[in-house]
């Protein structure tokens, strides 16, 4: 550091160190920077590590048994399903409450009476707690209480809608409730993100005869990007750990026809006992999401220092 | 000249507020209007009405002799350039400009023809590969223009198209715009409320208060012959000198004013005795040598001077008010002068007290 004739430390020629700017904000912010290090990065850890054991309960150190855990998991029937489920569940969870959202959102915003009134109803849904939706959508879906009883008592007596006691259908009789419950919210982020557009814009696009879906496609959309990448992680982020959704409404059943993973990790922690085994399958859940975050984090913030 | 313009008694009313009442305008092909005015007035909110973007009341809008009061705004034959330029962003220049062309079904050589002339006339070619985030406030605007310009309209609308810019550009680009003007020779409804840009853009103005035109006329007529003390006080900066007084014989007599008004222009209704109000421009009193020669002679006390390089304000007192007088940015005046002043009636402005309309 360059020191003058005076003495004086000239304070002002050096750039300050990085490390040291911004000083009480990062103290005021390790706290929380430990905790995150200790319970995601140290739990994971904890995680990954035990499921390459023999442990049965908490608190387990066991015998290492290498890759054992993971054959047993990839060879069993319930896994697969769950798996597929999952991604049946999903894919459509996803394209249709993001679609079913934006559609609702689109709506609101064309300056309709009674926005407020409507808003509430529709955001309902997700002021629920999964359960409580998984168990009205049981009702509703039971054929001797709900829609199909209610058809058939129109007289159309041949009628048959009973997805969650049919194996093959019963994951979609989940994907409803699911998205009943997600599309509200989507609603009204999307509604936010379009508030926050120049009303100028929109304007503009009428001066030159442009029709209102394709303002919305070509130039809304686009604009909205943030807001599509916020509701997608929330989205998958709920998608990957349901759970109390089937728990409430199959149970997994039937069989084992609507099992997911998470129920899979709970099921063989608490319920069998084998805590290696959850936890070879929580981490192969950790794996699924890491292989779909890092590419998108990759283009998201790599991409944008070259442009 | 036939009208390009043409708007009959146009009421609008948000919900129970009535915003625009019973307008008319005539605007003449090729004629650069602006309407002036503070802000709320409903400047913009007419410019809508004649863009078709807000759905008018009563009354009835033509342009180019088509009665368009319920036509799209996009089959009016209208482009309009906002203050915050609504550009696409997620669009290149290029996209921006050709969006609407394309949408209409163009064929691509007509549309890359007409983006290359306008590119050419705005000077923006270097940048039509590059999205409207690369791009300075000035250039924005252009390129907004630009996308009024490809579409061949008949009539530009500008809502403060300037606003958004720091005095440099927007003087920069301000004589721009009077050269695209002059070159196009379309019709163009300007709305601002900056003085400097209606005076030296308009070939009329038109200044607005409550959704009312309270002086449509040419800069010159606005500022040396305004038809009501709203507009005389409006144009103008430092704004004109008001004083109380009465018209008795053809004299304005007032404090210690006392005016010979044998070389003031009266409106039609002459010369009529009264309670009167006198309104005269610090720039258009007499100071230094010319004092001489003034048809009318005073002294005032100097409280206060400013001086702004170009020129000089002094404020004085007269009859015991603000006296606002602009003097060459040379003189030296110091606080406490009795400053000897000059007034020349003719160039002054004389309204009735009661109706605040000019005598
Ligand atoms: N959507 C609306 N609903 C109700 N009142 C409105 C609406 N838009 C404008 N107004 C009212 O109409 C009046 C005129 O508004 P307008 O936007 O035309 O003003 P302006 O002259 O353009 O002002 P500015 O210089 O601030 O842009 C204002 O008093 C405003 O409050
Ligand atoms: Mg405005």
């Amino acid at each position: 550091m360059a020191v003058t004739d005076t003495g004086r430390m000239d304070v002002g020629a050096k750039r300050p160190s990085r490390l040291f700017k911004n000083m009480t904000a990062k103290i005021a912010a390790i706290p929380m920077i430990a905790t995150a290090l200790v319970v995601f990065i140290g739990c994971t850890a904890w995680t990954i590590y035990h499921s390459f054991t023999r442990s049965r309960l908490l608190p387990a150190p066991d015998k290492w048994t290498g890759l054992q855990n993971y054959d047993r998991l990839w060879s069993e029937n319930r896994w697969l399903v769950s798996i597929e489920n999952l991604a049946i569940f999903g894919s459509c969870s996803l394209v249709l409450s993001l679609v079913i959202g934006f559609i609702l959102a689109a709506l609101l915003d064309r300056k309709i009476r009674f926005e407020n009134t409507i808003r509430t109803i529709i955001l309902y849904p997700f002021a629920l707690s999964f359960v409580v939706t998984g168990l009205v959508w049981q009702w509703l879906l039971n054929p001797d209480l709900g829609l199909q009883n209610v058809v058939r008592s129109w007289g159309w007596e041949t009628f048959t809608f009973d997805p969650l006691n049919n194996a093959d259908i019963v994951i979609y009789g989940i994907l409803i409730a699911g998205i009943w419950q997600g599309s509200g919210f989507v609603m009204v982020l999307m509604l936010a993100g379009m508030r926050g557009i120049d009303e100028d814009v929109w304007k503009a696009s009428r001066v030159e005869g442009i029709p209102t879906w394709k303002t919305y496609i070509f130039i809304v959309i686009p604009m909205m990007r943030p807001v599509f990448v916020t509701a997608l992680v929330i989205i998958s982020a709920g998608i990957i750990k349901v759970y109390d959704l089937v728990v409430a409404q199959t149970s997994g059943g039937p069989g084992i026809a609507s099992e997911v993973p998470a129920k899979y990790v709970i099921d063989k922690m608490f319920g069998s006992q084998n805590l290696g085994l959850g936890f070879a399958a929580s981490t192969m859940m950790l794996l699924s999401v890491l292989v779909v975050l890092i590419p998108w984090a990759y283009l998201e913030f790599g991409g944008k220092k070259e442009r | 000249m036939a009208n390009s313009v043409e708007i009959k008694h146009l009421d609008l009313n948000f919900g129970a507020v009535n915003v625009l009442k019973d307008l008319n305008l005539e605007i003449a092909e090729g004629e650069f209007l602006v309407l002036l005015g503070s802000s709320g007035c409903g400047k913009s909110t007419l410019l809508n009405c004649i863009a078709g973007l807000l759905e008018v009341s009563d009354g009835q809008i033509f342009i180019k002799g088509n009665n368009v009061t319920w036509a799209e705004p996009s089959d009016r034959g209208i482009g309009m350039v906002f203050q915050s330029y609504a550009l696409y962003p997620q669009m290149t220049v290029r996209g921006n400009l050709s969006f609407g062309l394309k949408n209409a079904k163009f064929p691509k050589a007509e549309i890359e023809k007409r983006i290359a002339e306008a590119a050419d006339i705005l000077q923006i070619q270097p940048l039509l590969d590059r999205k409207p985030a690369a791009l300075s406030g000035g250039q924005r605007q252009r390129v907004a223009i630009g996308r009024a310009l490809v579409r061949d309209v008949d009539v530009f609308l500008f809502d403060e198209p300037l606003s958004n810019l720091d005095a440099k550009l927007r003087a920069d680009l301000r004589v721009e715009l009077k050269r695209l003007h002059n070159q196009l020779e379309n019709t163009m409804i300007y709305v601002t409320h900056d003085q400097v840009e209606a005076m030296t853009l308009a070939d009329r103005i038109a200044i607005m208060k409550g959704g009312k035109i309270m002086q449509l006329g040419s800069p010159d007529e606005i500022y040396n012959r305004p038809e009501n003390i709203y507009v005389a006080d409006f144009i103008g900066s430092p704004s004109m000198n008001f004083f109380d007084g009465e018209v008795v014989g053809n004299h304005f007599k007032g404090g210690d004013l006392d005016l010979p008004l044998d070389g003031y222009t009266f409106g039609p209704g002459g010369a009529v005795d009264g309670k009167a109000v006198i309104g005269i421009r610090p720039e258009h009193i007499i100071t230094g040598e010319l004092v001489a020669g003034a048809p009318v002679k005073l002294e005032v006390p100097v409280e206060l001077v400013e001086p702004m390089g170009s020129d000089t304000l002094v404020y004085g007192t007269l009859n015991g008010q603000a006296l606002r007088i602009r003097m060459d940015g040379q003189a030296r005046v110091s606080l406490g002068d009795s400053l000897p002043i000059g007034i020349d009636p003719s160039r002054a402005s004389l309204f009735d007290k009661a109706s605040e309309l000019r005598l």
